[in-house]
């Protein structure tokens, strides 16, 4: 670790840096001693609106995501010792928008549950992540290379994304459109009322990816090895099922299918700590995972560019480079 | 397969494991390890089974170092030795003083110290399994196994790999037990060699026994390989 700590401090202060910064930019440009003023005092400022009910609930939701599908990807590159894991790719994203599509687009079904719609949308959405997950692993444990493996996920996305579009070709108009905005994916248009819906699974998530720090790092050596370490390797890899399903299933339900953020984050991570120890790279995944989200929102809301931009354009856009940049770096970390 | 195992592994002693592929060298390593269940009887360790401590417990009492090259990704070489402090530190894995003389020690007896800073990727072959015999020994424990730590290597490093166990048992008082095909390196380096012969049981003694008493041709019969009784040495039948 030896002074690679301050990278923590450091990924922090960033993303609190793009946090305050996507508070005051946008269609409006608030200058900082506004945002400020309706954050901390009491009295209402110009700008309370537009701060406390658009751009603080974006941000928060932000930086939710990012985290959440950052430390998924990181969970997930490590059991399947996987450089090119993450939740999109192995089709977690795809069972997840499944799930969503399930419950938006057959809603007659659902409307006499007793349950809110964002409670039934996220655990429809965990459903199918974690469906998936459990047919990846089940997959990895008959299949021998890490690429037939991401063809696998890829299939199961397509897979997923056939029966959604059968789906919704049975579907009535407004449903139908409800679902294609939340496909599109985006950060923004959540009230603060529904924002803990979010923020529980996520934080809850987060913190149990961090009790398992110690034993992911055994495992980067190997199941066997890490079992003669004195790891049950097998309970740590379905903790990690289970806790990256829950984050990129409830990211998926409330921000939509997001693309590379999982699968990117980890990597950027990786190569700023110059550290595989989980010890660190976990936190420094996570607090970069939120700051590159709030950048992608920044983007999105044309910040540097005066357009609003598609979310999934975006995170594309920042993260198939870092895909390229790990294919042709030729790490040698792929299963062989 | 083999019958009747029946073996000892002292301490202060390096044991080489021989017989020919798939008699069940890595078998009887892994079962020894417990990372898998006997077919039948079992193994104590210090007076206990290993079948019955714990996950954390077994891997204070036996380290082990597997066949071939594990896959790292940006580990560097310390931070890989210093996972064999995992069954001693606690649930975050912190480490501690004593943790890293543990570590510091563990290089140097594997001859690792100068490597500590490089990326395990960029090791050569020989480089690496002295890093994961660093590791094992990071673990500190009374038992030291290692499947083939000879495998894929040169001459020379296979020389130094099986020098460096012999120094672990004899300066720690270790029982090392490692299987291996280097008939030659086991005669002459190791205290004593297990056979495995396939329809009989395990023979054990030390190296002169094993070539004198003619087992050590026996458990290479039929092989095409003549092995002289006298010296250990082995010839390829045409």
């Amino acid at each position: 670790m030896r002074g690679r700590g301050w990278w923590l401090v450091g990924f922090a202060v960033f993303a609190m840096l793009m946090a305050l910064l996507g508070l005051a930019v946008g269609s409006v440009n608030i200058p900082l001693k506004d945002v400020w003023h309706s954050l901390f005092r009491a009295e209402n400022g110009t700008y309370d609106v537009i701060i406390l009910h658009v751009r603080l609930p974006e941000i928060i939701t932000a930086i939710a995501a990012g985290a959440g599908l950052a430390a998924a990807g990181l969970l997930m590159q490590t059991i399947f010792l996987n450089p090119l894991a993450g939740p999109g790719v192995l089709g977690l994203t795809g069972g997840a928008a499944l799930g969503v599509a399930l419950v938006l687009l057959a809603q007659p079904l659902w409307a006499m549950m007793p349950l809110p719609q964002d409670l039934l949308v996220t655990l429809a959405a965990l459903s199918g992540a974690i469906a998936v997950l459990l047919l990846i692993t089940f997959a990895d444990r008959r299949v021998d290379d890490g690429i037939t493996l991401l063809i696998l996920g890829l299939m199961v996305g397509y897979l997923s994304a056939a029966l959604v579009s059968v789906l919704q070709a049975s579907s009535e108009a407004r449903a139908l459109k409800g679902f294609v905005l939340w496909g599109l994916g985006s950060f923004g248009g959540m009230e603060l009322t529904r924002l803990p819906w979010l923020l529980v699974p996520v934080a809850i998530g987060l913190i149990l990816a961090l009790t398992l720090v110690k034993p992911l790092n055994a495992m980067l050596i190997g199941d066997d090895h890490a079992r003669t370490m004195g790891v049950d390797v097998d309970r740590v890899r379905r903790r990690s099922i289970w806790i990256s399903g829950l984050l990129a299933g409830t990211v998926t339900a409330f921000c939509g299918p997001i693309a590379f953020l999982g699968l990117a984050v980890p990597h950027v991570a990786r190569a700023f700590v110059r550290s595989a120890d989980h010890r660190l790279l976990m936190p420094a995944t996570i607090l970069l995972g939120a700051g590159l989200a709030l950048v992608c929102d920044l983007i999105v809301r044309g910040a540097w560019t005066g357009a609003v931009l598609p979310l999934n354009a975006v995170t594309s856009l920042l993260g198939v480079p870092v895909v390229l940049w790990v294919l042709l770096s030729g790490r040698k970390w792929a299963k062989r | 397969m083999v019958r009747n195992i029946d073996m000892e592994l002292p301490a202060g002693s390096l044991t080489a494991l021989l017989g020919i592929n798939g008699i069940g060298k890595s078998t009887l390593l892994r079962t020894i390890a417990g990372l898998q269940l006997p077919l039948e009887g079992e193994v104590l360790v210090s007076g206990e089974s290993v079948h019955s401590i714990s996950a954390t417990e077994r891997a204070r009492r036996i380290a082990v170092v597997l066949t071939g090259r594990p896959r790292t990704g940006m580990l560097d070489v310390e931070t890989l030795v210093t996972l064999g402090r995992q069954p001693w530190t606690d649930r975050w894995g912190r480490i501690k003083n004593a943790d890293h003389d543990a570590v510091e020690q563990a290089l140097e007896q594997a001859g690792a110290t100068h490597l500590r800073d490089r990326q395990v990727a960029t090791c050569s072959d020989g480089e690496v399994q002295k890093v994961l015999i660093a590791r094992a020994l990071a673990q500190t424990t009374p038992v030291l196994l290692l499947d083939e730590p000879t495998a894929f290597l040169d001459l020379p490093n296979r020389a130094e790999i099986v020098r460096v166990l012999r120094s672990i048992a004899q300066a720690g008082n270790k029982a090392v037990f490692f299987s291996t095909h280097d008939l030659q390196l086991a005669l002459d380096l190791s205290d004593r060699v297990v056979l495995m012969r396939s329809g009989e049981g395990l023979w054990q003694g030390t190296p002169r026994e094993a070539m004198h008493s003619g087992e050590l041709a026996k458990a290479f019969s039929g092989s095409g390989v003549s092995i002289d009784p006298l010296t250990g040495t082995h010839r390829f039948l045409p």
